[in-house]
C-alpha cells in the first residue's frame, strides 16, 4: 500500500488552543511560508484566492505519484486496486467531513466552478422549465452567476437578484417576502469572498424548502474556516474547492442529496461514468460515478483526504482559537488606518477584509503591499455585480488564515499607512 | 533603483496627481468607454481634428490606477501637435514596448513616455497604462 490512506496529520497535530504558540507549530507545517522576496519575509494575506499546503498535502501527492500512481476503477492488478481504494477512501473522508449520508453523494470535480456548473447544466436541465426563476444573490462570485445564466438561457429561465443589506448580509424576512413562486432554486454563497459575511443557509434551506424550491450552497469560502455538516444545513447541494481548503488545486466537490443526484442525467460522456455502451445507446453507472467521466483527478482527491486529515488533526477549535484572534486583531488595526473603508461589517463573517483606502487605487496599494512582501488581492474578486452595487471599481483585499499572525496583519497596516503618503 | 521605483518614478506620480489633458467628456458616448476588466480602469479618450481633418490633440476621462492614469495624461503631451500618421506611429510603438513586443528600449526615443520602461517588468500592470493609447487609436478617424 502506498501509505494514502495513512492518518498524515502535520506537527501541529494535538494543539489545543490557537494561540500565537500553537501558530508557530501551524507555520511550521506550511512550507510555502518561509518564503522571503527581497529583504522582505512574506506576509501571505491572500488566502481567499487560495490557501498554502501543509507538508502533509504535498507528500501525499508525492507518495502517490512515487508509490501509489495506477488509473482507478479498470486495472485487475494490484496497484490499480489500491489506486482506487485509495481514491474512494478520500471520497469517503470528504463525506464524513462535510457529515454526508452516502459517499454516492460525494462527487469529485475540479472545484467549486466545475461543481455549480454541473448543477446548472444537469439538474438544470430537468428542474428548470420556461419561466422558471434562479434566485442569486447580490454577494456571489461569478462562479456561481454565469453558470445559471447559461442555464437561464437554455430553460428560458429568469434570474432574480436578493440585494445585499448595508451591513452586507442578507435580509431573510425580505427574501420570504419578495419571494417569486416561480422560484425553483436558490444559490447563494457560504460565505462572501469579498464581504466576508457568513450566510445563514440554514435557514435560507428552511425558506426555500417551505416553497418548494432548492438551495444550492457555494462553499468555497467557508470549509477553509469552521466544520459543516450538510445534513443539519439541509441544503440540497454544496459545491467548494479542495485548493482553498489547504488541498490541491483542479479538485473538488460536488454534494447533492442522493434522490435529486439520481433524477440527473450525466453532464458530460466519456469513460468510467458508464455501465455498458453500444453505438444506439448507452446505460450510465451509479452514483456518484455517473458524474465522474474520464480519469479522475486521483492524486487531487488524495491531496483533499490528506488537507481534511491534516485540519481535524490539529482541529477545528485550534483553527477558530486562531482565526478569533486573528479577526479582532485585524478589525481593530483596520479601523485605525484614516481613510479607510472596508466593505462587509456582517455580524458573522470570515477573516475576509476588502477595502479602499482614500482614492488611491486598489492596483497601486497592492503594488505597494507587493513591494513589502505582503500578498493582497486587488480589483474585482469575480463578483463585478458585487462591486456595482457598492458603487466602486474595485477593492484590496486581505485574507488570512488560521496560520497568518498578528505581526503579518501589522504589517499590512503599516503597508497602508506608507501607500497613503507615498501615493497622497 | 527598485522595480518598484522604476515603476512609480516621480514623473509618473506627478501626471497622476495633477493629470494633464484631463476633461469632463459628456460629449463621448458612452459606447467608446474602454475599461480594464480586471481591476476597473475605465477611460475615454476625445480627438479633436482641425478643419482640414488634420490632427490636433487629445483629451481624456479616466477612473483609474496611477499608471492608467499618468499614462494617459503623458499620452495627450506626445500626441500633441503630431500629425495622424505620427500619432497612430507613437500609439503603436508604446503598445509594442510594453506588451514586449518590441525593445523597451524603443521607449527610449520616445520623450517622457521612457518613464514606463518599469511597468514591462510588472506584466500584470501592461494593461493599465496601455488602455488610453488603445482608447486614442479608436477615438482616431479611420485612415
Amino acid at each position: 500500500m502506498a501509505g494514502q490512506a495513512e492518518r498524515v496529520a502535520g506537527a501541529a497535530q494535538g494543539a489545543a488552543i490557537g494561540g500565537p504558540t500553537a501558530r508557530a507549530d501551524f507555520r511550521a507545517d506550511f512550507p510555502l511560508l518561509s518564503r522571503s522576496f527581497g529583504s522582505h519575509a512574506l506576509a501571505y494575506l491572500d488566502n481567499a484566492a487560495t490557501s498554502q499546503k501543509p507538508r502533509a498535502v504535498i507528500e501525499a501527492c508525492t507518495r502517490f505519484y512515487e508509490r501509489g500512481n495506477a488509473n482507478v476503477h479498470r486495472a485487475i492488478h494490484a496497484l490499480g486496486e489500491e489506486a482506487t481504494a485509495a481514491y474512494e477512501a478520500a471520497r469517503d473522508k470528504v463525506r464524513r467531513f462535510i457529515g454526508a449520508a452516502k459517499a454516492s453523494e460525494i462527487v469529485f470535480t475540479r472545484g467549486t466552478t466545475e461543481s455549480i456548473n454541473l448543477v446548472a447544466s444537469s439538474w438544470g436541465g430537468v428542474g428548470l422549465a420556461e419561466g422558471d426563476v434562479v434566485l442569486l444573490t447580490e454577494m456571489e462570485h461569478h462562479s456561481d452567476i454565469v453558470p445559471w445564466q447559461l442555464a437561464a438561457a437554455r430553460r428560458g429561465c429568469r434570474i432574480v437578484v436578493a440585494r445585499i443589506d448595508e451591513a452586507g448580509g442578507l435580509d431573510l424576512a425580505r427574501l420570504e417576502r419578495e419571494w417569486d413562486p416561480r422560484t425553483r432554486i436558490v444559490a447563494v454563497a457560504h460565505a462572501s469572498n469579498v464581504l466576508g459575511t457568513v450566510n445563514d443557509v440554514e435557514a435560507i434551506a428552511a425558506i426555500a424548502h417551505a416553497k418548494g424550491a432548492l438551495v444550492l450552497v457555494d462553499a468555497a469560502q467557508s470549509v477553509p474556516h469552521f466544520p459543516i455538516d450538510v445534513r443539519e444545513l439541509d441544503c440540497d447541494f454544496l459545491a467548494f474547492s479542495g485548493h482553498k481548503a489547504y488541498g490541491p488545486m483542479g479538485i473538488g466537490v460536488l454534494y447533492g442529496k442522493e434522490a435529486l443526484l439520481e433524477t440527473m442525467p450525466p453532464w458530460m460522456g466519456g469513460g468510467d461514468m458508464i455501465r455498458s455502451v453500444t453505438f444506439e445507446s448507452s446505460i450510465w453507472n451509479d452514483l456518484p460515478w455517473k458524474f465522474e467521466a474520464g480519469t479522475p483527478n486521483v492524486v487531487g482527491a488524495i491531496g483533499l483526504g490528506a488537507a481534511i486529515d491534516y485540519v481535524e488533526g490539529i482541529g477545528w477549535d485550534a483553527i477558530a482559537g486562531s482565526e478569533s484572534a486573528l479577526s479582532a486583531h485585524a478589525l481593530e488595526r483596520l479601523g485605525e488606518v484614516e481613510g479607510l473603508v472596508l466593505y462587509g461589517r456582517a455580524s458573522r463573517r470570515c477573516p475576509v477584509y476588502s477595502f479602499n483606502l482614500g482614492r488611491v487605487h486598489a492596483h497601486d496599494l497592492a503594488q505597494y503591499l507587493d513591494r513589502e512582501g505582503i500578498a493582497v488581492r486587488a480589483g474585482h474578486h469575480c463578483a463585478q455585480p458585487l462591486m456595482r452595487a457598492l458603487g466602486i471599481p474595485a477593492a484590496v483585499r486581505a485574507s488570512l488564515a488560521f496560520y497568518n499572525t498578528e505581526e503579518e496583519i501589522d504589517r499590512l497596516i503599516q503597508g497602508l499607512e506608507g501607500a497613503a503618503r507615498f501615493y497622497g | 533603483m527598485s522595480d518598484f521605483d522604476e515603476l512609480y518614478q516621480e514623473i509618473i506620480l506627478d501626471h497622476y496627481r495633477s493629470p494633464r489633458g484631463a476633461a469632463v467628456l459628456d460629449g463621448v458616448p458612452e459606447s467608446a468607454r474602454l475599461e480594464n476588466p480586471t481591476c476597473g480602469d475605465s477611460i475615454k479618450v476625445e480627438v479633436s481634428l482641425a478643419l482640414d481633418g488634420s490632427f490636433r490633440g487629445a483629451r481624456f476621462e479616466a477612473k483609474g490606477c496611477a499608471i492608467s492614469v499618468a499614462s494617459a495624461s503623458l499620452m495627450t503631451l506626445a500626441v500633441a501637435g503630431k500629425s495622424l500618421e505620427e500619432v497612430r506611429d507613437i500609439a503603436w510603438a508604446f503598445i509594442h514596448a510594453l506588451r514586449g513586443e518590441a525593445s523597451p528600449e524603443a521607449l527610449e526615443t520616445m520623450g517622457d513616455l521612457v518613464a514606463f520602461k518599469g511597468v514591462a517588468k510588472f506584466p500584470a500592470r501592461v494593461k493599465c497604462a496601455t488602455l488610453a493609447w488603445h482608447a486614442l487609436l479608436a477615438a482616431l478617424p479611420t485612415s
